[in-house]
């Protein structure tokens, strides 16, 4: 898993591709960089993901889960339509946000 | 004489082998000529069904997983079976959001997202023989043809 970590700021740049085989490497290492600097914001980067199935809707409900504990927040940038339509028809764009860029 | 063409495949149930599933189907729908969306939906959905299989119908053993494709005019069929443990109640396990392994952060939305991406979705199982899924889509839908005038 590619992260960065910013004070409480965690940014996880998914794969190309997440589905169940990827998501439970992604979830592993996620709780233990949450854990360890007390994270309270992450960010999922989606700008290589062109493919995500339920496993990933999985894993972004999962990290919600544990950062709305502590009152955080759960972001997800650089989605393209079809990472959009997946987010909104699972709903979970009622827990996270997608951040939209200014058009230029 | 319509036009058709089957394939199929068996692999084992590994992890690894959901990426390769949804790929070969994709690559035996293209010659439909179809979107990138309807690419897209296909692959999600075989992804979801294979990955069912896996985890739920072969609780994560090694056993075979057998999808089926055919071709028939504009119309791709699809069936993903496994000998697995079976489901009780199909309809119960096809409510959204619904899931056995909760522990496992399964989002529940397996069958909503085949149901959702494909024309018709139909589940049989029998517990401890195993679990069909069969998915249809007919590509290319409200879609018009453009041909250009011969010269």
């Amino acid at each position: 898993m590619r992260y960065q970590v910013q004070e409480n700021c965690l940014t996880i740049y998914l794969p190309k591709e997440v589905d169940h085989h990827n998501a439970e490497e992604i979830r592993r290492n996620a709780d233990i960089v949450i854990d360890k600097n007390h994270i309270k914001y992450i960010i999922f980067d989606f700008l290589d993901t062109d493919f995500m199935d339920s496993s990933g809707i999985g894993v972004i409900m999962g990290r919600y889960k544990i950062i709305k504990l502590i009152g955080g927040e759960v972001w997800a940038v650089h989605t393209n339509s079809r990472m959009k339509k997946i987010l909104k028809m699972s709903g979970v764009t009622k827990l996270i946000q997608i951040y939209e860029e200014d058009e230029l | 004489m319509k036009h058709t063409n089957e394939m199929e495949i068996i692999f084992d149930s590994c992890s690894e082998n959901e990426g390769f599933a949804r790929v070969s189907v994709a690559a035996f729908l293209t010659q439909l000529n179809p979107t990138v969306e309807e690419v897209a939906d296909v692959k999600t959905a075989v992804s979801e069904a294979v990955t069912n299989a896996v985890i739920h119908g072969y609780e994560n053993e090694i056993h075979k997983i057998q999808i089926h494709c055919r071709i028939e005019e504009k119309t791709i069929t699809i069936e993903v079976t496994d000998q697995g443990v079976g489901i009780p109640n199909v309809q119960e396990a096809m409510t959204p959001m619904y899931t056995t392994k909760p522990q496992l952060e399964r989002s529940g939305m397996g069958f909503s997202f085949m149901e959702a991406f494909m024309d018709k979705l139909k589940v049989s199982s029998k517990p401890g023989k195993g679990t069909k899924v069969w998915m249809q889509k007919t590509i290319g839908k409200g879609r018009e043809e453009w041909t250009t005038q011969s010269l």
